[in-house]
């Protein structure tokens, strides 16, 4: 096992939200400006927290969305119900304060020494960490060969779709849509099957290195299925993520 | 000092009766997450054994029907993980470790519980003695589901979640301490949820 820890205090630190960009009607990207940052891995994540005037707080964690070298950016999903995400998607502005700390985790991060090749299954907002990872293959012009499977309730849900549709030198995307889709879509539909893991995903001969970041079902569907297909269960790392307003 | 979250108040507040016992950080949740850092192992029950172990060899081992044998305990208590849910009165049944413990024979400060999949976590004894800790079978009534740690996990729920670890196969019995898989990524050495001992440092 690896022991590249993140040792010394996580201290909390005050940010400046330097935008608030809306992803899709429900996701927003917050790019942060944290005066004490030492850097991060790509999928890491960082916890925030919340201060409500008579001295309660809220924490959460998001994955951040940003690559090692940009700008420390999360991407949150609002969640009907939640307590901190609609105020991160509907409240917060360019300008605000936002307490945080990180970057945390070291288990479920790739760098291009890893090597591949990469197989990313997404299911909704997991695609976080996933980008995060595409962004720093890109930028470190690793040339390890990626492909991203993204399960989202309808097209209009895809969160950087206009970022993954341009490619990311050479990684393919693969797009499953859940609920709808367009008339003339021509890409998969349905929930994440072994048969579609079996199309998308690459030989387990091939010894790939797997992330998946979702739901805990869809977690469950495609370790379980890769797992199936091959692949070493070492080299299958997963995020899930339950109904609890977490993430 | 925190700065105020302009227009931010919150919407969660446990019971009067229940908000003591929501340790700080954390919020009420009423499912049941499911985190874990790999692939569900499903190990067939007739490969399974329950080990304690000392310097690389096994000084007692269970099958799970020698196991299943054990004198039982239905437990209730509060559970809390690191990621920042707790959840009020879950009710398992499991066999006491003080009843492993006891069995095999034990004079040592620490254990490293280890489990299918290759998770490990560190504990001091007296965390996993005198009626704190359990290997769990069923839960909520029903045997424990496999992405919630089936067929037994350890059961500590004083601590972080995190150290109640799945798929547990065995403790290895240690004269120091030695941090486990999360342990080893930065968080806690020891995770009181009280004391909000999240990650190393805290």
């Amino acid at each position: 096992m690896e022991t590249t820890a993140v040792r010394g205090r996580l201290t909390w630190q005050v940010a400046t939200v330097t935008s608030v960009t809306p992803e899709t009607g429900s996701v927003v990207t917050i790019t942060l400006d944290p005066p004490d940052w030492l850097g991060h891995r790509a999928g890491q994540h960082l916890d925030v927290r919340l201060t409500a005037d008579d001295g309660y707080t809220a924490e959460r964690s998001y994955s951040i969305a940003s690559a090692p070298g940009e700008q420390v950016a999360i991407t949150v999903e609002r969640l009907e119900g939640g307590e901190v995400s609609p105020y991160l998607t509907e409240d917060l502005r360019a300008g605000d304060e936002l307490e945080l700390r990180g970057p945390i985790g070291g288990y479920f991060v790739w760098e291009p020494a890893d090597g591949g090749p990469l197989i990313l299954l997404a299911g909704g907002s997991g695609v976080v960490p996933l980008r995060a990872i595409l962004r720093h293959r890109r930028r470190s012009g690793s040339e390890v060969p990626a492909r991203l499977l993204y399960s989202a309730r309808t097209l209009p849900d895809v969160i950087y779709r206009g970022e993954l549709d341009q490619g990311h030198d050479g990684a393919q995307v693969i797009y499953t849509l859940t609920r709808s889709h367009p008339s003339g879509w021509t890409g998969h539909t349905g929930r994440l099957s072994q048969a579609l893991l079996a199309e998308a995903a690459w030989a387990a001969e091939a010894n790939p290195l797997a992330f998946i970041c979702g739901p805990t079902s869809f977690v469950e569907t495609a370790a379980a299925g890769l797992v199936d297909l091959g692949y070493r269960p070492e080299r299958v790392k997963t995020e899930r993520f339950g109904a609890t307003g977490g993430r | 000092m925190s700065p105020v979250s302009r227009g931010f108040q919150h919407l969660r507040r446990a019971p009067a009766a229940e908000e003591d016992r929501v340790p700080p950080g954390q919020h009420m949740t009423e499912g049941f997450p499911v985190l874990s850092a790999g692939p569900t192992p499903h190990t067939p029950l007739e490969n399974w054994t329950f080990s304690v172990t000392q310097d690389g060899q096994t000084k007692k081992s269970w099958t799970w029907a020698e196991f299943r044998a054990l004198p039982a305990e239905t437990v209730t208590v509060d559970i809390h993980c690191v990621t920042r849910w707790s959840k009020l009165g879950t009710q398992w049944r499991g066999v006491p470790v003080d009843t492993l413990l006891k069995a095999a024979g034990y004079d040592v400060p620490y254990v490293l519980a280890f489990c299918d999949g290759g998770y490990t976590t560190n504990l001091p004894i007296g965390d996993v003695t005198d009626g704190k800790a359990w290997v769990a079978f069923d839960y909520d009534g029903g045997p424990l589901p496999p992405e919630h740690g089936g067929p037994a996990r350890l059961l500590v729920p004083h601590l972080y979640f995190w150290k109640s670890a799945k798929w547990v196969r065995g403790l290895e019995l240690r004269d120091h301490d030695a941090p486990g898989f999360w342990e080893s990524y930065g968080y806690h050495m020891y995770g009181d949820p009280w004391k909000q001992q999240r990650y190393a440092g805290d």
